[in-house]
């Protein structure tokens, strides 16, 4: 894009001014710091994690948080924090593939469903409601079931089901967006849908799509770890939040520590997501920005 | 003389018929004197829009010829289909529920309404041109200006972008904004009204169309920037010979700017003429009433003239003539025929029954 490169200072300036509206909203505050802990955790896992997260030592197996096992052991004796620490990885790597895929697909669906109209506008959209109508935990289900058991078609399944909550969003504010007088000079100048699509309408949208993406990302994280609650997303011995939960449910009457530390990580990730989603919203609205 | 289209004895009848055009139309390219043709011919186009209430016949019959490097000003008020007209030009009225029912629109002779996509897209822009009222929205909010503007340079003339840059910074200094590095910087927001309004001329005027749509360019600005935009439109039209089609409901703003005038009235013109003989001498009742209502610096009377009733929705136009019904002057064939445009001296054209050859004498009206 030409103005990145003409002027770093400018845009600079632009994403100082979010970050700075950001960091005076305290729940945004919040919400940054969770995520950014999340972060730092699963790229240093490595470093940090005490313990291997798959090493099994039958010897320490389930036992209570302790100093030497601040969260405890499974019943394979692996300490359930270098888990979670790993786990991190899997479950933000899934939110970020999840939204990529469908933030980028809904998005260009959207946009052009929303600037052509007529009848794509209808047999597209009828599509996605299609899609929607089902509810997302379910469908995700039902295609990770079909797909078979595996984190990449885990992924798939919950992308899929993601893209019409972007395309829906995306093509509602480029039917706004068409409407503008900059999309008609662009037209009577000579540009063609394409370009007006790429230069104009999805660039007016993107502020909306970052705020779903935030939001979609807790939930995205939400039903991936409830499929491999259910055994059709990660596979053990994969450190998988949702699949520790899922094995931690037999012992839950004796050794309370095995599903809850997990199922808690899981519950703050997505209340982070949901906040900082919440706070972006609020800062990126332009009737308030300027 | 080239625009009074009656001139020389033809008769350009508006009617809801087929009436064939072509007689007209087939001999401009053929014209031996191409250079005094038009650079735009309008004939006999007329556009319906599919509406709950009916069919709205928006534009009807109309005929208007636009010269090289002049500026031609369309005056009518709200919902005559000025606007309507001007887009049907581009074509850019959506389709549905909007529709060109008949007519051409020769651009040197070539139907712009025969053109297929791609070649629509390589008139846009690079021959015909537009600018728009609301300036505070004709720019994209989430680009810089330099970026949009070297965007539209580029994308009709092979450049790179140091050179579009240079053609960018050339336009906006001859827009008479200064320090036009720094407004390539800019985006729009930063930007006020009248600047915007003189950054699109400078972006549209920079592919160096043959023809600039001026729709209503001034209307949002207040007085002072509205007059320097004008001195600006008029001082580029002539430096690059663009001719220019101004839409106004502003009759300031024709004297101060036009050449010609061609007055609208409901869907179709009824009056056209040079400016200044339109302001001595309107023909048109309906001209005459828009001029009288101009208020006056030494009149005595408190009390603005108006004309009578208000403008028919375009879903229920009255048969004949369509000012009838608002006429003082009206008589029986207003109802029921429809007045051709015709010449009534060498640069006057008007619509109406008054001065239709036969009758014009008997029922010439009284000053």
């Amino acid at each position: 894009m030409p103005a990145a490169a003409v002027e770093p200072s400018r845009r600079f300036r632009e994403i100082r001014l979010t970050t700075g509206i950001l960091a005076r909203n305290p729940s945004a505050l919040a919400g940054a710091v969770i995520i950014g802990a999340m972060l730092l955790t699963a790229l240093l896992a490595g470093v940090l994690a005490p313990f291997d997260p798959i090493h099994i030592s039958l010897a320490d197996r389930l036992q209570p948080p302790s100093a030497a096992h601040l969260f405890g052991t499974d019943e394979m004796g692996r300490d359930i924090l270098s888990r979670i620490m790993y786990g991190a990885r899997i479950s933000l790597r899934i939110g970020l593939l999840v939204v990529a895929v469908a933030g980028g697909l809904g998005t260009v669906i959207g946009a052009v469903s929303g600037y052509l109209g007529r009848w794509a506008d209808g047999v597209i959209m009828r599509i996605m409601d299609v899609i929607l109508s089902f509810p997302s935990l379910v469908l995700a289900m039902a295609l990770a079931a079909a797909l078979g058991p595996s984190l990449t078609n885990a992924i798939m399944a919950v992308a899929f089901v993601m893209i019409p909550k972007f395309a829906r969003l995306v093509r509602g504010e480029a039917l706004a967006v068409r409407e503008k007088q900059f999309v008609a000079a662009a037209r009577i100048s000579g540009e063609g849908s394409l370009s007006i699509i790429r230069r104009h309408i999805i660039p007016n949208c993107l502020n909306s799509v970052i705020v779903l993406a935030t939001l979609a990302m807790g939930e995205t994280i939400l039903i991936a770890a409830s499929l491999s609650f259910i055994g059709l997303g990660a596979q053990p011995p994969s450190p998988e939040w949702g699949a520790m939960v899922s094995v931690g449910r037999k012992f839950i009457m004796d050794q309370w520590w095995y599903a809850t530390f997990p199922g808690l990580f899981i519950l703050i990730t997505v209340i982070g997501f949901n906040i900082l989603g919440d706070a972006l919203r609020d800062v990126l609205d332009p009737r308030i920005r300027r | 003389m080239c625009w009074i289209p009656g001139y020389g004895g033809e008769r350009y009848a508006p009617t809801r018929g087929k009436r064939d055009v072509t007689d007209t139309a087939r001999r401009i390219p053929q014209d031996g004197t191409k250079s005094a043709a038009p650079l735009l011919r309008i004939r006999d186009l007329a556009v319906q829009f599919e509406t709950r209430q009916g069919l709205a016949r928006v534009l009807e019959g109309v005929n208007l010829d636009i010269c090289r490097g002049e500026i031609a000003g369309l005056v009518g008020e709200t919902g005559c289909g000025k606007s309507v007209l001007a887009r049907s030009i581009l074509r850019i009225i959506p389709q549905p529920p909007g529709r060109i029912s008949q007519g051409r629109i020769l651009l040197d002779g070539r139907d712009l309404l025969q053109l297929s996509a791609a070649q629509l897209r390589r008139v846009r822009g690079r021959e015909i041109s537009m600018i728009f009222q609301e300036p505070m929205t004709s720019l994209n909010p989430v680009f810089t200006v330099g970026n949009q503007m070297q965007e539209i340079v580029r994308l009709h003339q092979c450049m790179d972008r140091k050179e579009a840059r240079a053609v960018c910074l050339d336009m906006l200094a001859q827009v008479n904004l200064p320090d036009a590095r720094e407004i390539l910087r800019k985006y729009p927001h930063e930007l006020s009204g009248g600047m915007r309004q003189r950054v699109m001329i400078a972006m549209e005027l920079s592919c160096h169309p043959r023809l600039l749509i001026a729709d209503e360019p001034t209307t949002a600005l207040d007085v002072t920037v509205q007059g320097q935009v004008l001195t600006i439109l008029k001082t580029l039209a002539g430096r690059h010979q663009v001719s220019i089609l101004l839409i106004t409901h502003d009759m300031g703003v024709v004297a101060q700017l036009c050449d010609r005038v061609a007055v609208m009235y409901a869907g179709q013109i009824v009056e056209q003429a040079g400016v200044e003989h339109l302001f001595a001498h309107p023909a048109h009742p309906y001209t005459r009433g828009l001029i009288g209502a101009i208020p006056s610096l030494e009149g005595e009377s408190a009390l603005l003239q108006t004309i009578e009733g208000s403008v028919p929705p375009p879903t229920q136009v009255p048969p004949g003539c369509r000012f009838h019904p608002r006429c003082p002057h009206r008589f029986s064939p207003c109802s029921r025929e429809v007045p051709p445009l015709e010449a009534i001296d060498s640069a006057h054209a008007v619509a109406c029954h008054l001065f239709a050859s036969r009758q014009g004498a008997q029922h010439g009206p009284a000053d």
